[in-house]
């Protein structure tokens, strides 16, 4: 009974809240797919995907070709830059790049020489039967094609082939459902390439050993629909289906889409892969078929320039890095003074200028028509609870926005802040037009801030603690000394015709203190076995520099070699993958720019959320150190990284992370006897230091 | 500086809320008047002019913009509300002091539109009923003819109340309550009532009237279900209650749902978002306290009416309801929804 008061808005199938949107979207014949002209030039930033950012390949006044790869990293979970016109590259420098940071990132600029040469042999061979390749050639042939997710999320699509061998994927799902108005070069794409996306599904389909593979589509692209389910019907792939249905906003937000199609939901920490389903955008799709089929890297990408400020809208063809405001020139120019919106009217972001390129990620050019600021329509939140009804992630929008507004952070964060996704939703229905995002940005961004500074005060206290620590193991030492000093003299009264001997080293050749000494070094080598007791009984300053030289020689290479290690082995996409998560914790004020529906986006909040949840501060802390000590093998940290070293040896380096960080958090009073360890091989190393500490700390008593 | 998404053009609709509200009143304010005559309007006019003319005067002395303010239609609806809880014919200085105190204390005081804790209106409502209990529960009898002469005087404030004998009488729930204290039996004190269609002359039609309104703005989405349904629920759970174990000594649902006040509080009052429960289920547990404190206050305490008093204490209780009744985040907990 009450099902039928919940209905309007909530209580529709699929996925909670939720907005019924005007479309705008360009259909038929207006958003047919055309070619944008040639570009004069080409801005290609090092940086368009999630993940780290690639170094330049070639140098100012090298002349490229198109195709040619021009910045490329070792990091796992990024993705190479190609040219894409042939030309001479003129700068390599900080341009103007579409971020929402709007700030300048590194590019690579190349003027067209108009002749659009392609490589002479691609990089790899173009396949005939790319259903005869195997998984792990597949993955390195679309890596090195720098593909990435195309819905926006940009995220490597390499990674997100190799789903581990633990895993297992039942289902996967086609993204074709654009929820943003105005958007429509992924149902144009549909609709002209549809053997290309179907041939994609059936090869990623079957690299990722999954059953079935869903294609979600809204239905209002019934042309794209029809264009995909003829090529089913012309290959005979099976397992294929397609899934139509109703129009709603945000429902190509991947855990939306999931929960529409399958009615499962993607756990709060973790991926799709979790619940066995992986997502791909169709666009992905077809360049990935492209890639393999044909040795295409990725060079071009189909942008929708659409909104009320242009005068032709349509969907174009455009070679990456060809500066918006060429495509908005093609496109007959401005109607009236424009607003600039990469992405759609709900989650893109506002472009500074038109000079900025199309990269891999850009899906739209929405021209806005500029309007004079309206005066503040702002009225104070009356709890109506509107968001709340139509809060896909179903929170609480109204009591986030009053815990971000007051500062209560921590409260936001038991709301469940970083489960929200910004689709913006709330902020649309808001009676009284409070900019509800803006708020969660805001309390996102503080958060993180306060977290870098909180990782930053526990590197700092514990460097202090560590020194206390040395401090008064020093000064045990000295006085352990002094008592020895005085012993030796109370003897050496008591016994005056004993030769006189070093109060520091051994006693004299007095019997009596001979049997003590004795009896010592035996009580030490019981306790320490060999090389303890060779410490101990080692009093020498000069050797126990050496001691302590080689010791540090051992744990620097226990470091690399706890560094190198599992990026060596088989399987790289752990490694990569926790490697990656503690640079992005690390760097973790760069994520309240990405964008949070993305695929990759799951894996990265999945790292936030260790770093948020229940006991986010010693998760967050335990990366960075992680993080830390993987970078500098040197002074006090390096301590924690010898005793880590087998374990980063293990292919699990997530674990090795958090058994470094760990180690890192008791830098024990055992780091006073650090000098005394000899043996080369770092595990050794350790268990010989902290047997020599122990009988260091039972010699006094 | 460049704006962040969501980029679609967004409109303030506090005023379209509020202006519907209004709408909706409109036929329960003619059933009222129908029955009771022009005071009713009087009252209606008089509370809402003050609760303007309160709002103007605190938003100028706040230093806020005026226009947006007194736009938003909230200041009107708490003058309406007011002006209706209160026996028409009311003199003139009771509303007034009524509608300023709602104005000031209940609501500017706090911090103004979406800061006040307590419903405005019922706070001016039983501030009255504390201050002057006489005036505020005297009813004139809607069977009478109008005796305008002496009606308007008492509005006035020319004359007092003793110069209405003979032109009130006591409301339903009043005298079902009399009567039960005197050892009569429902039955009995309701034989005495003047019938209606579902409760009692005139009380059902205004009940009727402003449930009639109250779906209109459940049908547009101006308000939830939650609230209203709870409130209803809660009385009509505990009127049942008693009824099925002594139907002599308790009277029984539709003598509730449709006596008093008990309409215009599920609809209209109890649904004021800034003071009530802003979770989907806190509402309902919001609703179900008020419903079950109007029940307990009218059957057992001291007045005969009592949606003010329920409306204030589960607004006090609305920090520990919102706490304790979040919603489910996605990917949390239990499986589906």
């Amino acid at each position: 009974m009450f099902g039928l008061f919940k209905s309007g808005r909530s209580g529709q199938s699929g996925f909670h809240g939720g907005l019924t949107l005007p479309g705008h979207k360009l259909h038929g014949e207006a958003g047919r797919i055309r070619p944008a002209p040639l570009p004069d030039k080409v801005i290609l930033p090092l940086s368009q995907h999630i993940g780290a950012p690639t170094r330049a390949l070639v140098k100012v006044g090298e002349r490229v070709l198109r195709g040619q790869l021009i910045a490329d990293s070792d990091s796992f979970i990024a993705a190479p830059v190609h040219a894409s016109i042939s030309g001479t590259v003129v700068e390599i420098a900080p341009c103007a790049v579409p971020h929402a940071s709007g700030l300048a990132a590194m590019a690579i600029v190349i003027e067209s020489d108009h002749a659009d040469e392609g490589l002479p042999t691609p990089d790899w061979p173009a396949t005939e039967d790319p259903f005869s390749l195997d998984a792990q050639t597949l993955r390195e042939r679309v890596r090195r094609a720098g593909l990435v997710g195309l819905g926006g999320a940009a995220f490597p699509s390499s990674v997100k082939l190799n789903p581990g061998s633990s895993a297992n994927v039942n289902t996967l799902i086609l993204n074709g459902i654009e929820c943003e108005p105005y958007i429509s070069c992924d149902a144009a794409l549909m609709q002209e390439h549809a053997d290309a996306v179907i041939a994609g599904a059936e090869l990623i389909r079957r690299v990722l050993g999954a059953q079935e593979c869903l294609i979600g589509l809204e239905d209002n692209a019934p042309e794209a629909a029809a264009a995909l389910r003829q090529a089913i019907n012309q290959a005979d792939y099976g397992d294929i289906e397609i899934r139509v249905v109703p129009t709603r906003y945000p429902q190509g937000g991947e855990k939306q889409l999931i929960q529409a199609l399958t009615g499962k939901e993607v756990p709060r920490e973790g991926l799709p892969l979790d619940i066995g389903i992986v997502v791909h955008n169709v666009g992905t799709v077809a360049a990935i078929w492209r890639a393999i089929r044909y040795a295409q890297p990725l060079i071009s990408r189909i942008v929708t320039v659409n909104g009320p400020g242009i005068r032709q809208p349509q969907n174009l063809e455009v070679r990456l890095g060809t500066p918006v405001a060429e495509l908005i020139a093609h496109c007959g120019g401005y109607t009236q003074t424009p607003r600039l919106i990469m992405g759609g009217p709900m989650m893109g972001f506002a472009l500074s200028s038109d000079a900025v390129p199309v990269v891999k990620a850009t899906n739209c050019i929405l021209v806005e028509v500029a309007q004079a600021e309206p005066a503040d329509t702002t009225l104070p939140c009356i709890r109506c609870g509107e968001c709340v009804d139509v809060c896909p992630a179903n929170l609480l929008p109204q009591q986030l926005y009053w815990q971000a507004r007051a500062k209560a952070f921590d409260k936001a964060q038991e709301l469940d802040l970083f489960d929200c996704i910004e689709c913006g939703c709330c902020a649309q229905v808001c009676p009284s037009n409070i900019p509800l995002v803006q708020y969660y940005r805001y309390a996102k961004t503080e958060i993180y801030q306060a977290e870098k500074e909180k990782r930053k005060a526990d590197i700092a206290r514990n460097r202090h603690e560590f020194r206390q620590q040395r401090l008064e193991a020093e000064a045990r030492e000295k006085e352990e000394a002094r008592r020895r000093k005085r012993e030796a003299l109370k003897q050496k009264k008591q016994t005056p015709a004993a030769a006189p001997a070093s109060a520091k080293t051994t006693p004299a050749n007095d019997a009596i203190a001979a049997a003590i000494a004795k009896a010592k070094a035996e009580k030490a080598r019981r306790l320490a076995q060999e090389p303890a007791s060779a410490a101990s009984a080692q009093p020498d300053a000069i050797s126990a520099a050496i001691a302590k030289a080689q010791a540090q020689k051992a744990q620097r290479l226990a470091a690399d070699s706890g560094k190198a290690d599992p990026a060596a082995r088989t399987d790289q996409v752990a490694a990569a993958i926790a490697k990656a998560r503690a640079a992005r914790t690390a760097s973790a004020t760069a994520e309240a720019a990405a964008d949070p529906v993305a695929p990759g986006a799951a894996a990265k909040r999945k790292a936030d959320r260790a770093s948020t949840t229940t006991d986010p501060v010693a998760a967050a802390i335990a990366k960075a150190r992680a993080a830390k000590q993987a970078a500098s093998a040197s002074g006090d940290t390096a301590e924690a990284v010898a005793p880590a070293g087998p374990a980063a040896g293990k292919q699990d380096a997530v674990a090795a992370a958090i058994a470094q960080a760990k180690a890192a958090r008791k830098p024990t009073p055992e780091s006073a006897s650090k000098p005394h360890a000899k043996t080369p091989d770092p595990v050794a190393a350790a268990i010989a230091k902290a047997k020599a500490a122990k009988a260091a700390r039972e010699k006094p008593s | 500086m460049l704006r962040s998404s969501p980029h679609l053009p967004v409109e303030a609709r506090v005023s379209r809320i509020m202006l519907r509200v209004c709408l909706a009143l409109i036929p329960g304010i003619l059933c009222y008047s129908w029955f009771f005559g022009w005071g009713v309007i009087s009252n209606v006019l008089i509370a809402a002019g003050t609760a303007l003319l309160a709002e103007t005067l605190m938003l100028l002395w706040r230093k806020r913009p005026l226009k947006k303010h007194l736009l938003d239609g909230s200041a009107l609806i708490t003058g309406l509300l007011l002006g209706l809880s209160i026996p028409p014919y009311a003199p003139w200085w009771l509303l007034v002091f009524g509608a300023s105190f709602a104005l000031i204390f209940g609501k500017h005081l706090y911090g103004g539109l979406g800061y006040n804790p307590f419903n405005p209106a019922m706070l001016g409502f039983v501030v009255l009923l504390i201050a002057f209990p006489a005036e505020m529960s005297t009813w004139v009898n809607p069977q009478l003819e109008l005796d305008s002469p002496r009606l308007s005087a008492y509005t006035q404030g020319r004359v007092g109340l003793t110069e209405l004998d003979g032109l009130t009488a006591a409301t339903p729930l009043d005298h079902v309550k009399t009567e039960l204290s005197r050892q009569r039996t429902v039955d009995e004190a309701r034989q005495s009532l003047p019938p209606g269609p579902i409760a009692s002359y005139a009380w059902d039609w205004i009940n009727l009237a402003f449930l009639l309104g109250g779906l209109w703005m459940l049908w547009n989405r101006t308000i939830r279900w939650q609230i209203p349904f709870g409130l209803l629920g809660g009385l009509g759970l505990c009127a049942g209650v008693f009824w099925l174990a002594d139907a002599d000594l308790h009277p029984g649902l539709l003598h509730h749902w449709f006596s008093g006040a008990t309409m215009l509080g599920a609809f209209f009052i109890a649904t004021d978002p800034v003071s009530a429960s802003t979770t989907p289920r806190g509402r309902i547990y919001y609703g179900l306290g008020i419903g079950i404190l109007i029940y307990l206050i009218r059957s057992f305490g001291g007045y005969p009416d009592a949606v003010a008093f329920a409306v204030l204490l589960m607004n006090i209780c609305v920090p520990l309801i919102d706490h304790y009744t979040p919603t489910r985040t996605y990917g949390s907990g239990r499986g589906q929804h």
